[in-house]
């Protein structure tokens, strides 16, 4: 027994780990037989190393959430633009409008708060950040009963409204719902293409710059474009690259035109 | 195995990435949560910490050890995280944290004693808190856990047998030392 190596502190721990060789573990093994005091003392380590296991492990048991998903990830990765990029340019964007003579802020300034198309995009972002985000009901109604939400909407805003077909462009409409603005209520469109990634679509009844042609909105942290023909507004924003969101603003208002 | 590639675009690369990652997940986000406590604040930790490794996966030295560099990734991020909410004071004490906070629903016997340690885990310097969990729960080798935190081995076990002294401590006389580190009570 002498030419065993003194017992540390370091070897009992690693005992309660399991971490030591089998010669090792019968030298702990036989010293703690010897000294009960200390054998004590270390089942209660142990224990306490159970009971940590237990509380905790039941988190690895639950399914991981969508947001955790890695393949998810890379994917979201591997589209042309990505967020940040273009995230960037809205910010340069913002940038040149403020330099070029504040034309958008200048209007927004009088009372603090944006009027005419800017209001529209920033309640159209409003709407995005609240529904498109929603995983359990993102819209009020689907699109299988569009016929009345159309109705829906139209009898709010007092007015025929249509709801846009992207589906040539790869975006499914998902349906809507009638949302608050400080304007009075608007409609809410939602579309998404196959990867999930959602759109909104707003309009309502414009009371200041009720005829402006598609245009790409400074601010906010998703790409946005609105416009406004015959006295109604339409805002068209997502959380995807202006370059995709561009083409749709322009396929919304040819049909627009077209009905 | 994968050779360095830049940003780590590449599409095998990224494949194998999922294969090695993928399974390490339900404990990463254990641990967020053994440390953060709040679920939601813990799962965005993870997914943070993933976005990261996605980036760096390329510039990872290829004899490293996934896991340990996960969870100093992740450890990192955690403690920048717990620093900056204790500057800024918005910590919320524990006396005022929701119980829903937790795993689960705990049973009526046993929800006790999880609150328990819990609540004396969340006592414990910072140091020694991160020991505990990663050598008993998440069951990283001394050496593993040497590498997450960045620092001895026996820096490491200095660590474990202190904490997990005073551990004992709260949990046998049910009195929780507190320390004020990292915490702001309101």
């Amino acid at each position: 027994m002498s030419s065993v190596r003194p017992i540390s502190e370091d070897d009992l721990h690693a005992y309660i780990d399991g971490a030591l060789d089998g010669a090792r573990r019968a030298e702990v093994e036989a010293y703690l037989a010897e000294n009960p005091e200390v054998a004590k003392r270390v089942q209660g380590l142990a224990e306490q190393r159970t009971m940590l296991k237990r509380a905790f492990d039941p988190i690895a048991q639950e399914p991981v959430p969508p947001e955790l998903s890695i393949s998810r990830m890379i994917e979201a990765r591997r589209r042309p633009a990505s967020f940040s990029s273009w995230r960037s340019m809205a910010a340069a964007a913002a940038l040149l409008a403020v330099g070029a003579g504040g034309g958008w802020y200048g209007r927004a300034a009088v009372d603090g708060a944006p009027v005419g198309i800017a209001a529209l995009a920033q309640e159209a972002s409003d709407s995005f950040a609240t529904f498109a985000s929603d995983r359990g009901r993102p819209v009020e109604i689907k699109a299988e009963d569009s016929a009345s939400l159309i109705r829906w909407v139209s009898n709010r805003l007092k007015r025929p409204v249509l709801a846009p077909d992207l589906a040539s462009s790869g975006y499914r409409f998902m349906g809507g719902r009638v949302v608050p603005t400080p304007h009075g209520p608007a409609g809410m469109f939602m579309y998404d293409d196959d990867r999930g990634s959602r759109i909104v679509m707003l309009t309502r009844p414009m009371a200041a710059e009720k005829d402006r042609p598609v245009a790409r909105q400074p601010g906010g942290d998703i790409a946005r474009f609105a416009w406004a023909e015959g006295g109604m507004g339409y805002s068209l924003v997502g959380d995807v690259a202006p370059d995709v969101l561009s083409p749709l603003a322009q396929q919304i208002s040819k049909q627009i035109n077209e009905t | 195995m994968i050779q360095q590639r830049p940003e780590g675009e590449g599409a095998d690369a990224m494949q194998d990435m999922i294969v090695l990652v993928e399974p390490l997940i339900p404990a990463l986000r254990r641990y967020a949560r053994s440390l953060l406590r709040e679920p939601a604040a813990a799962d965005d930790l993870v997914q943070d910490c993933l976005e990261r490794a996605i980036t760096r996966w390329g510039q990872r030295r290829s004899d490293c050890d996934v896991r340990s560099w996960l969870f100093a990734i992740l450890h990192n991020l955690a403690i920048n995280q717990m620093r900056q909410a204790a500057r800024r004071g918005v910590h919320v004490a524990i006396e005022d944290s929701d119980e829903t906070a937790f795993s689960r629903a705990p049973t009526q016997e046993d929800g006790i004693r999880h609150r328990d340690i819990h609540d004396a885990l969340e006592a414990l310097p910072e140091e020694q808190r991160s020991v505990i969990l990663l050598v008993s729960v998440e069951g990283l080798s001394y050496a593993d856990t040497a590498k997450v935190l960045g620092v001895p081995i026996g820096t490491v076990m200095s660590r474990l047998s202190r904490g997990r002294e005073r551990l004992q401590r709260s949990l046998d006389t049910g009195v929780v030392v507190k320390t004020p580190n990292l915490r702001r009570v309101k």
